[in-house]
């Protein structure tokens, strides 16, 4: 048995700690999926990570796509991972990566190959890996070597008020204890910029994230919008739930990093922290697939993840834990709901109680058991593209 | 305390949020404030579903809506206390 303040994770070659146990196997770009996920199913106990990119990209989206991959392979609670490309230099760059780690990695290049013998050889290693990784035991480990992420979707008013600051009451608990975090949504903070730059724990942080802050209003939005960003942000989904504007969706949104917590550093997309224990901001889309993909490549293990009217996005390697206090969609959509915290909308629970519930909930998908998204085959694997490939 | 009808994150806010489905028009609603715990009734001017806010004061065009104690936009079309408050009268500054 474990105590309220440890779980049993898989210790990696690094010292750091998985919650699941997968052995990968990872296309280095689109034309390769098709070989990726034929290994997968020769070989029982793998899994694919098939994407929609990876060919003629340049300059910082190339940085970011092998800094995407690698830190996939790299995540604690990958095993083992097969790396498949269709050139041989980029997948031994990503094989390199992962390396770094100590753990088991291999690369398969297509051309001049053909995909049934890179198939056939792929599978062999594949069937050798999970040998090898369905021999790890758990053991135990305490609650502050977790890195958790969070992220909401389908936000409405209720997550403002009941689910967003059951995420933030989690980390001002979680944080002082040790624990990494990230929160991000670059784009969804607009309306509570001001109140986010306080909330750095040096005026360095708060500056570089008003700089990533102003260089997305200035490059993305200024240059691409043919209106205004009223048809995106908030969504249809969110004004169908009540929320009117982007400042009222961004400081409900705010409500996930709590009441004491401060950020230490901001980083870039899928960029993994350097900083020590503590909560950082990064760069991401507010896009719920694209946003955890990034986290989940930065090294983080599990996703907290507040929703109102009901997102069902999950991850393949990072278990997505949902939260929600809309009564109305606990009723309509209870099979996507891991914590209801509807009782804070009827002040039958109090956030402190909400935060207890969220921690709890962590520590047993810590343990093993698997959540909403995962039981439903929620594996949405979804790279961030900067520009247009050359 | 019975349950809520309506609450309001910040004792200066001038919206509340609907927290019960079916609201209808008419009723007397208990509103609280979660911020210290403050309770008041109010009577709401039109059915208002789930998450959606209802204004506590009277609305020119122009004014600020606040909510977390915070700007949140603009009025677009005046509304009275216990009206409906979302897209058709409130809009962002941003853009």
């Amino acid at each position: 048995m474990t105590s309220n303040n440890s779980f049993h994770g898989y210790r990696r070659e690094n010292g750091r700690v998985g919650v699941r146990n997968y052995v990968a196997i990872l296309p280095v770009d689109d034309i390769s999926n098709a070989a990726c996920e034929a290994v997968a199913n020769n070989i029982q106990g793998t899994m694919a990570l098939p994407h929609s990119y990876g060919r003629l990209q340049f300059g910082e989206d190339l940085e970011l796509h092998f800094r995407t991959m690698i830190g996939t392979g790299a995540n604690p609670n990958v095993a083992a991972c097969i790396v498949i490309g269709i050139e041989p230099e980029w997948t031994q760059v990503i094989v390199d990566g992962i390396a770094k780690t100590g753990k088991p990695v291999a690369g398969f290049s297509i051309e001049q190959n053909g995909d049934i013998n890179t198939i056939a050889a792929a599978s062999r290693q594949a069937k050798e890996f999970v040998h090898m990784t369905s021999e790890y035991q758990r053991e135990e480990c305490d609650m502050s070597e977790l890195w958790v992420s969070t992220k909401c979707g389908e936000s409405d008013t209720t997550t403002g008020l009941s689910s967003c600051p059951t995420v933030g009451n989690m980390y001002d608990k979680l944080l002082p204890k040790g624990i990494y975090g990230v929160f991000g949504e670059t784009s969804e903070i607009t309306g509570a910029e001001h109140l986010c730059e306080a909330r750095a724990a040096t005026p360095e942080a708060g500056k570089k994230f008003m700089k990533i802050f102003q260089a997305y209003q200035d490059e993305v939005i200024e240059p691409y919008k043919t209106s205004d960003l009223s048809d995106s942000q908030p969504t249809k989904g969110n004004i169908l739930g009540g929320l009117t504007t982007i400042e009222e969706k961004a400081l409900g949104n705010l409500e996930k990093i709590g009441r004491t917590s401060t950020y230490i550093d901001a980083l870039g997309p899928a960029e993994a922290p350097e900083k020590g224990a503590g909560l950082y901001f990064m760069d991401t889309s507010s896009a719920a697939a694209e946003c955890v993909t990034l986290m989940a490549a930065a090294g983080y293990v599990v996703h907290t993840f507040p929703t109102g009217q009901g997102n069902v996005v999950g991850n393949p390697i990072v278990p997505v834990i949902k939260i929600t206090g809309n009564p109305r969609t606990v009723r309509t959509m209870g099979e996507h709901v891991d914590v209801d915290v509807s009782g804070v909308l009827r002040r039958e629970m109090t956030i402190d109680e909400a935060g207890d519930a969220l921690i709890e909930n962590i520590r047993r998908t810590a343990n093993g058991r698997l959540t909403a998204a995962e039981a439903l085959g929620h594996k949405e694997f979804v790279m961030t593209k900067l520009y247009r490939s050359a | 305390m019975s349950e809520p009808h309506l609450l309001v994150h910040h004792d200066g806010d001038n919206v509340g949020v609907v927290v019960v489905e079916n609201l209808k028009a008419g009723t007397e609603m208990l509103c609280v404030v979660t911020e210290n715990n403050t309770d008041f009734k109010m009577t709401v001017n039109h059915d208002v579903p789930i998450g959606h806010k209802v204004a506590l004061v009277d609305f020119a065009e122009g004014d600020t809506v606040t909510k977390y104690g915070q700007d949140i936009g603009r009025v677009v079309a005046a509304a009275s206390k216990g009206d409906h408050i979302h897209t058709q009268n409130l809009k962002t500054k941003r853009w």
